[in-house]
């Protein structure tokens, strides 16, 4: 919402300077988006005359003109301009002088041999207007050595509001002046409300034919006007218009545009020798009629839309945009025009299914003054005629009107309780009457109208919002949140923090946190398991970001191949976020997810770096599930896993029958389809999966420490080639029983002198034991346990 | 026999004279090995009378003792340079980089949603949590914004196809949905906040389709706008470690709240850049306001009874802000450079007791 300072001071009569005015607003709920002073902008611009103007000896398209700026000898400048010429005036701007039609700071300069200390400038150089055929060429009594921007009247300030939804009264900038003068920043001016009598009947009438709908325009005024003559507006109108970026057309297209600006009071305007018979019809459209806007768009009725039309056909679409066919032109000389009410949701709901958005559509959807129709009439019928002459006829009213009319009951301590302010009740009542509510003494309290223009009104909460905005919220006490514990307790439930933990387990580990999109592309989904239609965004910003993720790990993949095109080769990284199965809130899961694609480092002299395998990505998964809290003792890997992994190289981390996390090798085809380069690992887990550890409070099972040696032994198992070692593993821990307390693999070979299909796997076992030192026989006997069930189970036998 | 003195400096020079710890061990034998030429003497005092005895036998020991000490003194020489030998041949350049360390670090957002529940924990919040695909009901109209209503336009809704009775599914446009889940779930008081994700379809150089708010509610006894203003300013003040930090309260728009208010705090922008604290000038951090009744009536609250205050702030905004993050985009984007950059490390963990700004270089 634009306007500027003289159209405000139209409104309020005030002494307060623009700056005080201006940090009003916003503390107001006002707030100023843009404010430009032109006088500013413009001060370099004076008027000057021209008093010659030679051709240029040395260029034929160049004047060589000597400028009187009304101070000093006269300047030469050098111009370019086809209508320069000795005796006009125009505008002049000095060397030094910043120039923002041409974006440059002038300086004095020598044009083929002729000096030049400065410009004499058209509209566009000063960008006041697209005008730009010559340099200005003012009326001869424009006084030379004034300031061009006040003399043109083109020095009043220009201010940008931001209105929320709920103000709709401040879409006119009179509702902008009664708040600020409900504010103390000066009075209202009165607004001479009356009615014009006018001195004929209107040759159109309306006919309301809404069936039961008549709710949809509750309130419709016209006004017929004849014998005006239209043509460009009066230079006061047509400059604010100007300055709030409006181009100026007619007197009476104007006139409407100036009025919805003025009061928030849309208007619609026909040429009535163009309307076919004598009646306007408010009708629902049936469907399909074609309607042809001012906008020089056509568009097809949809049923239920509220159109106003003649014979013809649809000539305006009620709230939204006005027809071209029964327009006002240059020609008119007979107008008909249209103050209405219409439902705001009706509106809304046609605006947008036809994507028509118009200044009047923005003021009827956030709903007019309910009773504009009646206080406006007079007005608009005394401007148009005061503007172009004619005379206006006697107003014709269809509708029941609005049913706004209500009380609101405000408890005296109601604004105490909400806020905190103590605002004395008859600071209260002069605040809400200075906002045009009717405040009425009651038993406890007042009783509240609000007036016709404010439909936002709902409750005594609003009401109390009315009173400390105008008071100022700079005026609320500050108060701490009262303490209920002396010791604040933990805001994250156990679940909540085990997050953050598995993310600092994951940091530490080298893999970097990620944050990607929750939506991806329907390839990725559909890769990765997922993919449902009712997963498919209605509306996406671009079919990349089209349907809610399955995993992960796309993202991830994706965010790899990005790095790797800019170099970085070796890439780990993690994500902990939400993952979808489906459109209800327990089909959202919340995932840990990380990849590691190429080497572990950077090639370096140590010789550390190595290529990354599916070990890596077991090992994320494993200090995951340990940040989640999980004891790894009793995890089982089983060598399974979603097909996006390698068939050979994935597996599957389990307790009981519940799968923690799946990792393993990116399936090299998908890796491809990502244009990633090498091997890539990864895993996945859904937090929600993983059981919370079972809390028998924070205090650690008592440590036991043995004080008799602990005894290690080796074992070199020949076994098949396909014998896992999990299943050799677990052998051992069961032949070793109760006193082993560490076991490892340590040797992996394979090779024909052990022979085809077999592999040697040497396993490390300590055994502590905990009443006395193991005697030798004792050692034996449980090696040979061992060995047996690993030769029992695994087959396996003892190297030679 | 040769002459004991004789003997004596004979022996020490040798041991002088050894230059390895083998030389030095053949001299010690020779001198005090079992056939060594002391030893032999003093076998010889057993064929002494005992007078003659005691004193051939103090001269000799002490002569003994004399070769002895010096064999350790010369030993401790030659192992100091072998030692000394050894430490200039293991000698390495000390300027070779070190092993390479696999050190990450966490995402801004994760460390600046920490600090805010940090902060939000001092004054008795929990943390709650809801869907991101949500139903139009928990989105828009138990929060006062019932279709077609303006603010529903602004909101520019991610939607999901329609189920078999019509009804769309949103990706919810703020984390204002768990306000309502909650109180539908619990009895006041309610103190909560809501980190999470959010969707609008916007995307261009300040508005990213997903971003995450954190959401407030706090409903109880004698709860004002007051405390809202309390609660916010600590808020701020603890959040950017700014103890006189401006922050001011204007009056604004949410079809939930009522009365509402934009959150601004103070800035200067001297010098082109922007620095949080007393200035001139202001910058919008958050939107809050007492909660709406009809929001109450609509969760089964009696508006009579309780009445609280609600609040909102974008998560990358003041992250933006604290940690002087130009480009909102870059969040979301992997980039292991901007990763490096501006993540902090896992061990750095923010909290009231060792502080809210990170130390993280």
């Amino acid at each position: 919402m634009k306007f500027t300072r003289d159209w405000l001071f139209d409104h309020l009569d005030t002494d307060r300077p623009l700056d005080e005015i201006l940090d009003a607003l916003p503390m107001l709920g006002l707030e100023v988006e843009s404010f430009d002073d032109p006088a500013k902008r413009l001060a370099p611009f004076t008027i000057a005359e021209v008093i010659s103007a030679e051709q240029h000896p040395d260029a034929d398209r160049l004047r060589v003109c000597m400028v009187n700026t009304g101070s000093g000898d006269p300047v030469q400048v050098v111009c370019g301009a086809p209508n320069a010429r000795a005796g006009m005036k125009g505008v002049f701007a000095p060397a030094g002088a910043y120039v923002p039609g041409i974006d440059l700071v002038l300086k004095a300069g020598n044009i083929r041999g002729q000096d030049s200390n400065g410009m004499l400038c058209s509209e566009r150089e000063m960008m006041i207007s697209d005008e730009h055929d010559g340099i200005i060429d003012l009326d001869q009594d424009a006084p030379v050595g004034e300031s061009f921007a006040a003399w043109a009247g083109l020095d009043d300030p220009v201010i940008e509001i931001a209105i929320t939804p709920n103000r709709a009264d401040c879409l006119g900038v009179r509702g902008v002046a009664r708040d600020l003068a409900a504010a103390g920043y000066g009075t209202l001016k009165p607004l001479d409300t009356s009615a014009h009598e006018g001195s004929f009947d209107s040759p159109v009438t309306w006919r309301l034919d809404l069936d039961g709908a008549e709710h949809l325009a509750p309130l419709i005024t016209g006004i017929a006007f004849r014998g005006v003559t239209n043509g460009p507006s009066p230079d006061w109108m047509a400059r604010r218009l100007n300055a709030i970026g409006q181009r100026p057309i007619s007197a009476l297209v104007d006139i409407t545009n100036y009025v919805m600006f003025d009061l928030g009071r849309p208007l619609h305007a026909y040429d009535i020798d163009k309307i076919h018979g004598s009646e306007l019809i408010v009708r629902q459209a049936d469907g399909g009629e074609p309607f042809a806007a001012l906008n020089e768009k056509t568009y097809e009725m949809e049923a239920g839309m509220i159109t106003i039309g003649d014979a013809e056909g649809v000539d305006d679409l009620a709230g939204v945009m006005g027809g071209e066919r029964t327009g006002v032109s240059d020609g008119t000389t007979g107008m008909f025009l249209e103050i209405a009410v219409f439902d705001p949701i009706s509106v809304a709901t046609t605006g947008r299914k036809l994507n028509l958005n118009s200044d009047a559509r923005y003021r009827f959807e956030r709903g007019l003054d309910s009773e504009s129709p009646v206080w406006a009439a007079g007005h608009i019928a005394r401007m148009v005629t005061e503007i172009c002459g004619g005379e206006a006829s006697v107003p014709v009213t269809m509708g029941p009107g609005v049913d706004w009319k209500r009380s609101i009951f405000l408890g005296s301590g109601k604004v105490e309780s909400l806020t905190g302010m103590v605002i004395d009740a008859g600071e209260q009542q002069r605040i809400l009457e200075a906002l045009g509510f009717t405040v009425t003494s009651a038993d406890g309290g007042f009783d509240v109208a609000p007036p016709s223009w404010r439909g936002d009104i709902d409750g005594a909460a609003d009401l109390v919002e009315e009173i400390a905005r105008i008071r100022g919220f700079d005026h609320l006490p500050m108060d701490h949140m009262p303490r209920e514990d002396v010791v604040a307790k933990p805001s994250l439930s156990p679940a909540q923090a085990r997050l953050f933990r598995l993310r600092r387990a994951l940091a530490t580990r080298g893999l970097m946190e990620a944050v990607t999109f929750s939506f991806l592309s329907g390839d990725d989904a559909v890769r990765f398991g997922g993919g449902a239609d009712n997963l498919k965004l209605v509306n996406p910003i671009s079919a990349d970001l089209s349907v809610m993720r399955p995993s992960i790990l796309p993202n991830l993949l994706s965010a790899s191949a990005r790095n790797q095109d800019r170099g970085e080769a070796d890439a780990a990284m993690f994500e902990v976020g939400p993952v979808f199965l489906g459109d209800a809130p327990e089909d959202q899961r919340t995932a840990a997810t990380g990849i590691r694609h190429g080497g572990t480092a950077p090639r370096e002299w140590h010789g550390s770096s190595r290529a990354i395998d599916v070990f890596d990505a077991r090992a994320d998964a494993e200090a995951a599930l340990a940040g989640l809290g999980v004891k790894l003792a009793g995890v089982q890997v089983k060598a399974e896993g979603p097909d996006w992994f390698h068939p050979g190289r994935r597996g599957q981390l389990i307790q009981g029958r519940t799968v923690l996390a799946s990792f393993g090798e990116i399936h090299p085809a998908v890796a491809e389809a990502y244009g990633l380069k090498g091997r890539v690992v990864g895993f996945e887990i859904h937090t929600d999966d993983v059981p919370m550890p079972k809390s028998k409070g924070p205090a650690k099972p008592l440590l036991s420490l043995s004080v008799y040696q602990p005894v290690t032994r080796d074992f070199a198992f020949i076994v098949d080639r396909d014998v896992a070692a999990g299943d050799l593993l677990k052998a051992v821990k069961s032949g070793a029983g109760p006193l082993l307390s560490d076991m490892a693999v340590f040797d992996l070979y394979e090779g024909a002198n052990i022979g085809e299909g077999k592999k040697s796997m040497a396993v490390t076992i300590t055994l502590t034991p905990t009443k006395a030192t193991l005697t030798e026989e004792e050692i034996e006997k449980i090696s040979a346990e061992i060995v047996k069930i690993a030769g029992k189970n695994c087959g396996a036998t003892l190297r030679g | 026999m040769q002459n004991l003195d004789e003997l004596s400096s004979e022996i020490l020079s040798a041991v002088e004279a050894a230059d390895t710890t083998d030389a030095l061990e053949a001299v010690r034998i020779d001198a005090l090995g079992k056939k060594g030429r002391i030893s032999l003497m003093m076998r010889e005092l057993g064929g002494m009378d005992p007078e003659e005895r005691k004193a051939a036998g103090q001269t000799l020991n002490k002569v003994k003792d004399g070769i002895a000490a010096a064999i350790e003194t010369r030993q401790a020489a030659l192992s100091r340079a072998a030692l000394d030998a050894r430490l200039a041949a293991e000698a390495v350049d000390v300027s070779l980089p070190s092993r390479p360390e696999t050190e990450a670090r966490l995402h801004p957002l994760s460390r600046t949603i920490e600090e805010v529940v940090a902060i939000f924990a001092e004054m008795g919040f929990t943390v709650a949590e809801g869907p991101d695909i949500e139903s139009d009901y928990y989105n828009f109209t138990a929060l006062n914004i019932p279709e077609e209503h303006p603010a529903r336009q602004e909101h520019d809704t991610f939607y999901l196809p329609p189920d078999e009775e019509g009804r769309r599914k949103v990706l919810r446009t703020h984390t204002s949905p768990v306000q309502i889940r909650t109180m539908e779930a619990t009895e006041p008081p309610v103190r909560i906040i809501v980190p999470g994700r959010t969707y609008r379809s916007d995307h261009d150089a300040t508005h990213s389709p997903m971003f995450h708010q954190c959401e407030g509610l706090v409903i109880g006894d004698g709860i004002h706008m007051g405390h809202l203003k309390g609660c916010l300013i600590d808020f701020c003040r603890a959040f950017f470690g700014v103890d006189d930090l401006p922050v001011r309260f204007r009056p604004s728009y949410f079809p939930f709240t009522e009365p509402s208010a934009e959150v601004d705090i103070g800035c200067t922008r001297d010098g082109g850049g922007l620095k949080i604290g007393a200035g001139d000038d202001w910058l919008e951090i958050l939107g809050s306001g007492m909660v709406n009744p009809r929001v109450l009536a609509n969760c089964g609250y009696d508006p009579e009874k309780y009445q609280g205050f609600a609040f909102g702030m974008g998560i990358e905004r003041i992250a933006m802000l604290k940690y002087g993050i130009p480009d909102l985009r870059t969040f979301y984007d992997s980039d292991l450079r901007w990763m490096r950059h501006y993540g902090f490390l896992p061990f750095d963990a923010p909290s009231i007791h060792a502080g809210l700004v990170g130390g993280t270089v």
